[in-house]
């Protein structure tokens, strides 16, 4: 390994040279964890993997993390993040699916013991049928515990949503846990162009005195809130705490909003502001999306895209400023259960104009034939169905 | 470094709650104290809201008398009766997720020997059956087969005390509990030679008749998870409200179940007997 040299957080995220790659979403996830000064890194192998923990562990190997290992299952491994970061340490690990549910119970904790660590999700299908496709219904699941929650369309915004990740999730006014999404397969096993700061550079270590709530290391004295369960007070002093603990919870995660304008450019993308028609969306279905938008404009169609890169905190107010005028709003998607348009419909006024559809499931791919047949129907342009096969 | 974090700033002596300061002035802190001395220090614990005539209460204040090195210790415990104790004593404790304790120690030791390679920094989870060998077996089990650094003690009162009574895997064979209406179906899970099995350098089992060889055993533990790998001590500490046990009779209880199936119990691999014989050596030596 090259010898790494630590450079500020912001010249590394926003002014060090980038050189253009041709690599896989996993792939890119781990090279922005070894430019990113981690400690230790934990993992399960749930089915079904992607090979992002593989890759840091050979970055353990070669010496850029100081520990890592292989846990007995993904209930103990988020149990040893939390471990870990308490004690101080920078930690990373990535799951997928039945794997992200099994740990959820301590990821949900995380916010609520200011855990600032990085969490991979590579989505795929909740069981059951068992498929082993991408479908990002779990990241519903993350929604409401209080993590922020980023969405990646592809192996750049992967690349660069998990090392910003790092440095936001340690902010002192932020200090919660940072969930990077992106679908399985579609995006972790295919390749695509990702512009890379330089391997030898990497993040200050991170600093756990620097933090709302201290380390647990016997070097500085106990936050008493985290160790002394308030429900053995009273029932009383135990839903007050918590209702003060959480309020403080939920305004962190927003206050992460400033650092996402700071370093990935703003919660949102925008092409076409001016448009007649929308398609908002997310993740792998924004690609889709973007091709759509694309055709549309190719065929003189006034179509826009509005890609949201961050599920939580959600942009409400870019959201609603994009779409004001917007006569309908497509939102594709990977699953079933449509969690990105009842989140738009319920930031937006005029939430009639929201179309959940296409949603695809089971981990199907997203043919922006469907999303065009929902452009046409919502500009009230008739076009005989092609039947492919 | 430890003990600067105890100690009271200067100047600040006289704005301190009287308690800190007599526990820094009288405690453990930074000394190394027999635990027969209880009645003449200030002690870690000394308010819990456990039930009147528990025995686990008793085992808590004994274990912390024992500490090797309070000042740089941290202690991990899970939901149950143990923890409203274990959370009230001066050292730093972590209440994670139900039977999460020997993952998150897993993390936290490593943590703790990636910033501090050459601090001793103890940890030590105290958890109850339900935690360590329901709920958390799996955890439990394999912080052992990986050789974490760390001691568990688990406090053993055969029943989930803190939920209302219901059977655990440790609750005797044949005893009707909630959630076992026509009595428990099978024996006590052997966690001892589990522990041997799984990798534990140091296994103790005791009922605590003895605070003299209670503490002996737990800075065993403590100092042979140090250097060598996980250690594990099983208490029995009996519920004598789900069991029953008037509270005159907790310690007659106890006696007899040291008799019948608790009788002290204390095995180690030869590295770990060499090494201990060491340290107890240089201890005793320190004392003179």
């Amino acid at each position: 390994m090259p010898e790494q040299k630590v450079v500020e957080t912001d010249y590394l995220l926003l002014e060090a040279p980038r050189e253009r790659k041709f690599i896989t979403g996993s792939q890119a996830m781990a090279e922005a964890v070894k430019r990113a000064n981690v400690d230790i890194a934990i993992a399960y192998p749930i089915t079904p993997q992607s090979e992002t923990m593989h890759l840091v562990g050979d970055l353990w190997a070669q010496g850029y993390l100081k520990d890592y290992y292989r846990a007995e299952e993904e209930y103990g491994a988020m149990s040893a993040i939390a471990g870990a970061v308490r004690g101080g340490a920078r930690a990373f690990t990535a799951t997928s699916g039945p794997g992200l549910l099994r740990g959820l119970e301590a990821i949900a904790s995380w916010p609520g013991h200011r855990i600032p660590a990085v969490l991979g999700v590579l989505t795929r299908v909740v069981n059951a049928p068992l498929s082993i496709q991408p479908d990002n219904v779990e990241i519903s699941y993350l929604m409401n515990c209080g993590m922020v929650v980023l969405h990646a369309e592809n192996q750049q915004d992967v690349f660069d949503f998990t090392l910003a990740s790092f440095a936001i999730s340690e902010m002192v006014d932020v200090y919660l846990p940072i969930a990077v999404c992106t679908e399985g397969f579609f995006v972790t096993h295919a390749k695509g162009y990702v512009n890379m700061t330089p391997e030898d550079m990497k993040l200050p270590p991170r600093d756990p005195y620097k933090a709302p709530v201290p380390p647990t290391d016997c070097e500085i004295p106990p936050a008493r809130i985290q160790r002394d369960a308030p429900v053995q007070k009273s029932n009383f002093m135990s839903y007050l705490i918590h209702q003060v603990w959480q309020q403080e919870v939920w305004s962190s995660n927003m206050r992460a909003m400033k650092y996402i304008y700071k370093y990935l450019n703003g919660p949102i993308e925008v092409i076409n502001p001016d448009a007649e028609v929308f398609v908002a969306a997310s993740g792998c279905a924004a690609a889709q999306a973007r091709e759509a938008v694309r055709y549309a404009q190719m065929e003189g169609l006034n179509v826009g895209l509005l890609k949201i890169k961050s599920i939580v905190p959600f942009p409400s107010k870019e959201v609603r400023e994009t779409l004001k005028n917007a006569k309908a709003i497509i939102v594709p998607e990977h699953n079933i259960v449509g969690w990105l348009a009842k989140e738009i419909k319920a930031n937006i006024p005029n939430s009639d104009n929201v179309i959940g559809r296409p949603r695809v499931y089971g981990g199907m791919t997203l043919p922006v034939e469907l999303i065009m047949d929902e452009i046409y129907a919502a500009l009230g342009i008739k076009k005989d169905k092609t039947v492919l096969v | 470094m430890g003990l600067e974090y105890v100690k009271i700033s200067p100047g600040f002596e006289k704005y301190m709650p009287k308690d800190y300061v007599d526990l820094v002035k009288y405690g453990q802190f930074g000394k190394q104290i027999d635990v027969q001395q209880i009645d003449q220090i200030k002690e870690l614990v000394e308010e819990h809201p456990m039930c009147a005539g528990c025995y686990m209460a008793y085992f808590v204040r004994i274990f912390y008398a024992s500490l090797p090195k309070p000042e740089d210790t941290i202690v991990l415990g899970t939901a149950g009766c143990a923890r409203l104790a274990l959370s009230q004593a001066a050292v730093p404790f972590i209440y994670g997720n139900y039977g999460d304790t020997n993952a998150v120690a897993s993390g936290l030791k490593r943590a703790l020997s990636i910033r501090f390679p050459d601090k001793i920094k103890d940890v030590v989870v105290v958890a109850g059956d339900g935690g360590l060998m329901d709920i958390g077996f799996g955890m439990t089990m394999h912080s052992w087969f990986r050789r974490e650094k760390f001691t568990t003690i688990m406090v053993d009162n055969e029943v989930y005390g803190n939920t209302g009574g219901q059977e655990s895997g440790m609750s005797p064979k044949g005893v009707q509990l909630k959630m076992a209406p026509k009595g428990k179906k099978f024996d006590k899970i052997n966690a001892v030679e589990l522990a041997k099995t799984a990798g534990c350098v140091y296994v103790a089992k005791l009922a605590p008749t003895n605070p003299k060889r209670i503490a002996k055993t737990i800075k065993r533990a403590i100092l042979a998870a140090r250097e060598l790998g996980p250690t594990f001590i099983h208490v029995y500490t009996s519920c004598n409200i789900e069991y029953s046990i008037p509270t005159e009779r907790v310690l007659a209880d106890a006696k007899e179940r040291e008799k019948n199936d608790f009788g002290f119990y204390e095995w180690m691999t030869d590295e770990a007997k060499e090494y201990l014989e060491e340290q107890e050596k240089k201890m005793a030596e320190a004392k003179t």
